[in-house]
């Protein structure tokens, strides 16, 4: 069945600092959403709001019009990929990728696991911790996290951050193979990180 | 395999999952750990150059024990939520794991730190305090086992409140010292009944009010962490 996210009447505001409102839009299977805006408009926190890590001051998020989700299924659903999101730096990779499995509350596959990280360009050998990587490193390891579980919707936050020529051909194709199996959302003020978008929220008009 | 039993199999997971983490960064970083044997050694160290060799009363080596463990905990039981706010892996976890998991996880870790905190704290005071003798052994590991369990479990819950808030260090021991009361007056009461050889019936109303205290705290725990956890 072909899925569908979407959002109705949704609003945020920080104790009285209105964030945004009136965020109605809806995107299917096969389709990317772009979310636009500068800094401070709330790219990030209408992603945080997507994927279920923040509730909305109004409205509601609904995928196949069903919501709000429960939580094994919300966490099956989405991967994220953002700077805010940290990596336990005391772990390698590895033990980051078994642990994030393993956090889900899913038995993790090292051999599945190990493809993971060579697909971002990873070395699946290395042992060391990950706060010796370099932070593009660390962004291609997100990457992986993200991965790991095979999610239907695909959110990424500021996609190409620290990322080198390598790590942007990866994640270009990366977001290609997304557009197949399910739903992109990514959200970026640089419009030259996505190649093509159905549905657009620009948050600079509501802000 | 049922759906139910699916799910619950796999919060039982990552239940364990949280905790075997905070288990293996704690032997990593051991930040906790030491943080909390060098305040016992500490204290204990200062405790026996006051008394310079001298004797106190029962009551009072009772509660100098529960003061020990009760600063010791509020140095290093907090960790486990504050480390995650600190690190910013706070919303990694979120996103990865059901808050309920989270917190039987973290809760699940606190209960093993807090009884290896007790359990040191004990071995160590019964053998440097001149003075401190158990004469009811069965009153004072009772005692032992259901203070440090429900150390644990305000301990957790708190420390989960103030890892959102900016004054963490001040607030840990402010915040818990009102919730902590009812249980700490308890223990000192029955290891003081434990110090003068009450018989196990005596204090039979202590474990009631241990056990009433960690049913309650665990209860309402679980029951404000969904809303404590997220935003």
């Amino acid at each position: 069945m072909a899925l569908q996210l979407a959002t109705h009447g949704l609003r945020k505001a920080f104790n009285r600092r209105m964030v945004f409102e009136n965020v109605d839009t809806a995107v299917c299977e096969g389709e990317t959403l772009l979310i636009a805006g500068r800094n401070g408009s709330g790219k990030s926190t209408l992603v945080k709001i997507l994927c279920g890590v923040l509730s909305p001051s109004k409205g509601s998020v609904t995928i196949d019009g069903t919501g709000p989700l429960n939580d094994f299924t919300r966490m099956e659903l989405f991967g994220l990929v953002s700077p805010y999101l940290q990596l336990y730096d005391e772990f390698s990779a590895m033990e980051n990728l078994q642990l994030a499995s393993a956090l889900r509350g899913l038995r993790g596959d090292v051999r599945e696991h190990e493809g993971l990280l060579e697909r971002v360009a990873l070395d699946p050998g290395r042992r060391d911790p990950v706060h010796g990587f370099s932070s593009g490193m660390k962004q291609r390891l997100k990457y992986a996290l993200a991965l790991a579980h095979h999610p239907r919707i695909l959110v990424l936050d500021e996609p190409m951050s620290n990322l080198d020529a390598d790590g942007t051909t990866i994640v270009r194709g990366i977001m290609k193979e997304q557009r197949t199996r399910g739903i992109l959302v990514v959200a970026t003020n640089d419009l030259s990180d996505i190649d093509v978008f159905e549905h657009k929220v620009d948050l600079n008009v509501r802000a | 395999m049922s759906a139910h039993e699916s799910t619950t199999l796999r919060w039982i997971r990552a239940a364990v999952a949280v905790f075997l983490k905070d288990w293996r960064s704690e032997l990593r970083t051991r930040y906790a750990m030491s943080a909390l044997v060098m305040f016992v050694v500490t204290t204990i160290s200062i405790i026996l150059f006051s008394l310079g060799g001298e004797g106190a009363s029962p009551e009072v080596l009772a509660g100098m024990l529960w003061v020990v463990i009760f600063f010791a905990a509020m140095s290093g039981l907090s960790r486990t939520f504050v480390m995650e706010e600190e690190r910013g892996t706070g919303m990694t976890l979120q996103l990865l794991t059901p808050p309920g998991a989270v917190f039987a996880g973290k809760l699940l870790f606190n209960l093993v730190l807090g009884a290896g905190l007790t359990l040191l704290t004990v071995v160590l005071y019964a053998f440097f305090i001149n003075g401190f003798i158990v004469r009811t052994l069965s009153i004072f590991l009772i005692t032992i086992t259901l203070g440090s369990i429900g150390l644990a479990a305000a301990s957790t819950i708190i420390a989960a409140i103030i890892a959102r808030a900016n004054t963490k260090g001040t607030l840990y021991p402010v915040l818990s010292f009102p919730i902590l009361l009812p249980l700490l007056m308890t223990v000192i009461n029955a290891t003081r009944l434990a110090s003068d050889g009450a018989p196990l019936g005596e204090a039979t109303g202590e474990f009631q009010i241990l056990i009433s205290y960690i049913v309650v705290v665990i209860t309402v725990s679980i029951m404000l962490f969904e809303y404590i956890w997220k935003d």
